[in-house]
């Protein structure tokens, strides 16, 4: 009905309902040739790096040291270059809607069809979300957090390899659509009845792709809990851990809280699919608002998983950069936990408008506004860390004081959104859509950026170029208010969002901003990859020690970049800012004694689940029952197998400690013995 | 009125800025304009704060700034009992005017609430009986049928000015939301519920109307008319639909519901009277089943998503006939 | 500074013993057991909302049978009890009397599982299968997601059998006796929720 790429009756055993007319790149029309010029840039792109991979014979040094990797510091940069990537996909589709929206007025009916300029937003949306928010935060936890409280890994080294590769296959369903099939058209939380009536297989795409990235997100948040209860170095108190790894501790638990429920919902939605049910049909008794509450309850929740561990960057990066201790680390702490259990409180604001009555929607409006004031509270924190304080206005403190005016007007947006009556106005309008980019932007991507530019060198041993640097952030700064300003202005026009064509030409100029507003932005983001690039080859001219910008916290106190077992003795701590107490006391690193380390060896049993799921998952979507079956089986057997193997870890010798302690990159005066 | 200074404090940069009209800061119905106001209320009480912070971050940074040596500088200070309590309690106390106003007016301004005045200081007359609207969101087109009047229209409205409107508004397959910026808003319409709107419209005009829910290929042209027109004007509207001719009945509904991408307006000068309700009951073809037969024992489905979302308000809706609790499932009509 | 500062500061700041290794898989698993409890958190909440949906269909006191029931909660139940002694045996070092309870407790949960094959198979011959009615589906899948946990938790069982038979009662082999425990008796809980949510409640009805 909404889809017309499929026919049910054209299936077989071998392929499933998978057919030749089921590849858009061989459809006659524009659009096919759009995808086919895309699918044949990625063929060769595809082809010219796993060329070189092989020339370079770097696929055994890949295997080894990073597929297979169970060290949390190699995991976190996996996930790095995942959200990277994802990113340039998930830009790629907001660029082409902004290109459909400053052209498609009166007879121009644009470049892009409903049904494909759809699914670009579908996948825009939960693109963004998933694989390149979650992507960017669960790595900059796996990089930072162990080492913020003087930890050799993460409590589970394995299950930590498997959730990244189970994200990993997520990004790839999403990948696959592209060129295999087509993608949800059902918006980014596939709401019911689009993604019940639609036909064919991009809701299954969707559901699959979303349930291995799920199910990998659940798995780092139980990970990253008992790292940092059971983990940490001795006498750090729970009140003397850093705010980052406060802020991954309340978001693990509210991943713990939360994905559970995602999990359940889109099983739901895919029994309503696969077999007929009626969860949220609109007959037999089914109940789409159940699934918008589900959905929700997860959704909601979601949005402050991904701020609350930015909250932590900032809050590393403002003492930094002002010399000074955090202001009211105990106010900061105490607003985290508050808003981690307010966020479980306030879903039902995304759909006042639905008409559950004036009490539901005030308590949801007050608890919504309720949030505000922790929120609030951390702004000002950060505000007086930085009074009487020396602030260094490097590109991570540019990022921050960019995300301290966007996010100040994201959250007065929000707090107008959250007045139940101003939101029967303002639901669904681009207003919504430019408050809740201003808060994910202005909030979560420079902050992403902020924390990149500020432990790059701590992963790397050289800074990132400051010109280039400098360079994406004004180029973010102001094609964000370029992209989004208009948007603001024609929400309160009363223009709703998810239009593929206007009939009201007075729009189009705004648009035309917001469009060159993306480009600005497309020009920061290729701005942020140039100043990877030229400080790759700069790298000897950009070369740091362990501890460049006289850092307070324990990621500073080893080399950069760190040996694979962190610290060659565990650190013992007193104070809050526990590298600036060692500093301060005349700290200086041993160069003998060492022992012998006990570390988690690598598997590939990571690999191997995720890929079988992946495949299990696939055979799924295109109704392909012997692949589904089969790689099914071969998950439980290769979970089996795992179990078998009892030798996990070993040593490294005391001898190769000694020889890293003695050859590291410590050349900072800080760092005591080297200077 | 201190409203009205706001508001012309924030339209006149914006509008010059824009140069269109900002439908939702001077909307032309009252339910609206009560929005608007709380939104434009609100959104002034939180510049107490937001705009001081947003000077202090830029004067705190800029003072503080490394290269300027003659600014306090205290590697040490991190706390302060006084500050701190202040940073909680400004927010805070932000939080508790605009809540309060907020509980307040979302009690007043529910759409399940019928209205009591059509405009300020003018309250709804004792002898005004208010338009009854029954609205269905189809694939991807609007219906509306008026009782009262015997027709029904596709994909336009109106009303006469200053007359209440009581709309009650249901989908037949997407779940949509009737919205008029300038009128009253929104509400979604969904399959086997219905929803309940009250409305009126102050200046006569010639306004936008849409689905503001995403529903599949055709969402984008489900567009619609709103006039709001003087009385006379009305009856005219109400002649014109009747000469037209036309009957809306079951076999005409199910052609008109099959999906179908920008529809141009049409009328019906007559429908079959229990045809809403049948559409509400999921009662049109065979393969659905009927809701009212399905659950002699009364709409469950929603007295369970009312146990989901908590109780319904006592005051906010007076009459009972108008208070099924939110978005439920069908009853007996 | 003189070296006696160095090597306090070196004292003071860092453990120059390797500190012992932890074990954070109990609680890990723990914390796993509270997230599934959020899956049928949800799954109980889509029952609570739709399971008076018949649709026309057959509603739980019409297709819910309570004899059936009791054998299947006696079952379960009666299994919780042999799985604790085999955690008692487990403390004692007993290879082979873990193994016998073990073994029992997988008998009496693979018994429950049987019956709820039977009563499904019953319901859906009988015209009451999970596409009936949104009653019907949430029943389906609340209950058949416990007995999907069940039936996992019986092939784990299964595996952890032939490890203890071959690779004795190791330390890691305690550890994941105590995490199957754990699931087990976590499962039990869950049983008697959707036994007085669904079954007593719905017959009520």
């Amino acid at each position: 009905m909404l889809e017309p790429t499929t026919h049910p009756a054209a299936r077989s055993f071998l392929f499933g309902r998978l057919t030749l007319d089921s590849l858009p790149f061989l459809q006659p029309d524009l659009e096919g040739r759009i995808v086919l010029v895309t699918f044949i840039a990625v063929c060769l792109g595809g082809l010219a790096i796993l060329g070189l991979i092989t020339k370079k014979r770097l696929w055994g040094y890949l295997w080894n040291e990073w597929f297979t990797s169970v060290d949390h510091k190699k995991l976190g940069i996996m996930y790095m270059i995942l959200g990277t990537v994802m990113l340039l996909r998930g830009f790629a589709d907001a660029l082409m809607m902004r290109a459909q929206q400053a052209i498609a007025f009166g007879p121009n009916m644009g470049y892009l069809p409903p049904e494909h300029y759809d699914q670009i937003f579908t996948a825009h949306g939960s693109i963004m979300i998933f694989f390149v928010a979650m992507a960017y935060i669960v790595g900059l936890i796996n990089y930072v957090m162990p080492l913020q409280i003087g930890s050799r890994d993460v409590a589970f080294p394995f299950l930590n390899n498997l959730s990244f590769w189970f994200t990993f296959w997520g990004a790839i369903t999403f990948m696959v659509s592209l060129f295999v099939g087509s993608f949800s058209t059902a918006g980014w939380l596939g709401y019911p009845p689009v993604s019940e009536l639609q036909q064919g297989p991009g809701v299954d795409y969707y559901i699959w792709g979303l349930q291995l990235s799920g199910v990998g997100t659940l798995l780092s948040g139980v990970n990253f809990v008992v790292t940092i209860i059971k983990m940490r170095a001795p006498g750090m108190t729970m009140m003397k851990m850093p705010v980052f790894t406060w802020t991954s501790l309340c978001t693990s638990g509210l991943i713990i809280a939360t994905f559970p429920v995602l999990t359940a919902t889109l099983f739901l939605l895919s029994l309503d699919r696969y077999i007929g049910t009626h969860f949220f049909t609109s007959d037999f008794g089914g109940n789409v608002m159940m699934y918008i509450n589900l959905i929700w309850v997860w959704g909601h929740p979601e949005v402050y998983i991904l701020i609350l561990p930015i909250f932590g960057i900032y809050s590393e990066i403002v003492p930094t950069f002002s010399g000074k201790p955090l202001f009211g680390y105990s106010s900061m702490v105490y607003a985290t936990c508050a808003i981690m259990i307010l966020s479980y409180l306030v879903w039902l604001h995304h759909f006042f408008t639905m008409g559950s009555g004036a009490d539901v929607n005030s308590f949801f409006s007050l608890t919504t506004m309720i949030i505000s004031i922790p929120t609030g509270v951390k702004i000002f924190n950060w505000l007086f860390t930085m009074y009487r304080g020396r602030v260094q206005f490097t590109v991570p403190m540019l990022w921050t004081m960019g995300f301290l005016f966007t996010f100040t007007i994201g959250g007065m947006t929000g707090v107008m959104l959250s007045v139940a009556p101003a939101d029967f106005l303002l639901h669904n309008s681009l207003f919504l859509i430019a408050h809740f980019h201003n808060v994910i932007i202005g909030g979560v991507v420079f902050g992403v950026f902020a924390g990149v530019n500020y432990w790059f060198p701590k992963a790397f041993g050289f800074k990132l170029d400051e010109s280039w640097g400098r360079a994406s952030f004004w180029f973010w700064q102001i094609g964000f208010w370029l992209a989004f300003g208009p948007l603001y202005i024609m929400g309160l026009m009363g223009v709703t969002r998810r239009l593929s064509h206007f009939d009201n030409p007075a729009l189009q100029p705004y648009f035309i901003v917001a469009a060159v507003g993306a480009g600005l932005i497309a020009l920061g983001i290729a701005s942020f990859i140039i100043q990877i690039g030229v400080s790759i080859l700069r790298r000897k001219q950009y070369a740091v020690g362990g501890d460049p910008w006289n850092g307070r916290t324990l990621e500073w106190a080893t080399s950069s970049p760190p040996p694979a077992y962190n610290f060659a003795f565990v650190p013992n701590v007193h104070e809050r800012d526990a590298w600036m107490d060692m500093k301060r006391h005349g700290y200086r690193r041993p160069l003998e004694g060492f022992n012998d380390i006990h570390m988690p060896s690598n598997t590939a049993s990571g690999v191997i689940i995720g890929t079988l799921s992946f495949l299990c998952c696939f055979g799924l979507i295109w109704y392909i029952w012997w692949l589904a079956v089969a790689s099914f089986v071969g998950v439980i057997v290769a979970s089996i197998a795992h179990t078998f193997n009892y030798h996990r870890d070993y040593h490294i010798p005391k001898a190769e400690v000694d020889s890293f302690e003695h050859s590291g990159n410590w050349q900072d005066a800080a760092q005591g013995a080297n200077a | 009125m201190t409203v009205k200074r706001l508001r012309g404090l924030l339209l006149l940069p914006l509008a010059l800025l824009s140069g269109c009209h900002l439908a939702l800061l001077d909307p032309a119905g009252d339910v609206a304009r009560q929005q608007s106001d709380m939104m434009i209320v609100t959104t002034a009480i939180i510049s107490l704060i937001v705009v001081p912070v947003l000077v202090a971050v830029g004067v705190i940074a800029w003072r503080y700034r490394a290269s300027n040596k003659q600014a306090h500088y205290d590697a040490h200070w991190d706390h302060s009992p006084s500050l701190e309590l202040l940073v909680w309690a400004a927010p805070l106390l932000i939080i508790i005017a605009v809540g309060a106003i907020t509980w307040i007016g979302t009690h007043q301004l529910d759409p399940y609430r019928p209205l009591t005045r059509v405009a300020p200081g003018q309250p709804v007359a004792a002898d005004v009986k208010p338009l009854e609207v029954d609205v269905v969101s189809l694939r991807w087109k609007w219906l509306f049928f008026y009782p009262q009047y015997g027709i029904a229209t596709v994909n336009q409205l109106a009303a006469p000015v200053n007359r209440p409107i009581d709309f009650k508004l249901t989908g037949d397959a997407m779940m949509d939301a009737f919205s008029v910026p300038e009128l009253a808003g929104m509400i979604y319409t969904m399959p086997g519920m219905q929803t309940v709107l009250h409305a009126v419209i102050n200046k006569p005009g010639h306004y936008r109307g849409f689905s503001a829910n995403y529903s599949g290929a055709g969402f984008t042209d489900m567009r619609f008319t709103f006039d709001g027109l003087s009385q006379q004007d009305f009856d005219q509207w109400i002649a014109k639909a009747r000469a037209a001719g036309g009957t809306l009945d079951l076999q005409a509904y199910q052609k008109l519901r099959q999906p179908q991408r920008d529809v141009p307006a049409s009328s019906f000068a007559s429908f079959e009277p229990d045809l809403f309700t049948r559409i509400l009951d999921r009662c049109i073809d065979a393969s659905q089943t009927c809701m009212a037969e399905a659950m002699p024992a009364a709409a469950h489905g929603g007295e369970a998503m009312q146990d989901m979302s908590g109780t319904h308000g006592d005051h906010a809706a007076p009459t009972a006939a108008e208070k099924p609790a939110s978005t439920q499932a069908a009853e007996t009509h | 500074m003189s070296s006696t500062a160095v090597d306090t500061a070196q004292s003071r700041f860092l453990c120059l013993e390797e500190p012992h290794a932890h074990n954070g898989t109990l609680l890990g698993f723990w914390i796993y057991l509270m997230s599934d409890c959020f899956i049928f958190a949800s799954l109980f909440a889509c029952y609570a909302v739709l399971g008076t949906n018949t649709a026309g269909g057959p509603s739980a006191a019409q297709v819910l049978d309570l004899h059936g029931l009791a054998i299947n909660t006696a079952l379960l139940l009666v299994s919780s009890v042999t799985f604790g002694f085999a955690m008692l045996e487990m403390s004692r070092r007993r290879k082979g009397a873990v193994l016998a309870w073990l073994a029992v407790s997988g008998l009496l949960a693979a018994g429950f599982v049987t019956l709820e094959i039977r009563e499904f198979l019953g319901m859906i011959a009988e015209g009451a299968g999970p596409g009936r009615s949104a009653f019907l589906s949430s029943f389906f899948t609340l209950v058949g997601t416990h007995g999907l946990h069940v039936s996992v938790g019986i092939l784990w069982l299964i595996v952890l059998m032939v490890q203890v038979g071959k690779f004795g009662l190791s330390e890691a082999n305690i550890r994941r006796l105590q995490c199957l425990s754990m699931f087990w008796h976590f499962l039990d809980l869950v049983w008697v929720g959707v036994f007085s949510f669904v079954y007593l409640s719905g017959v009520l009805r």
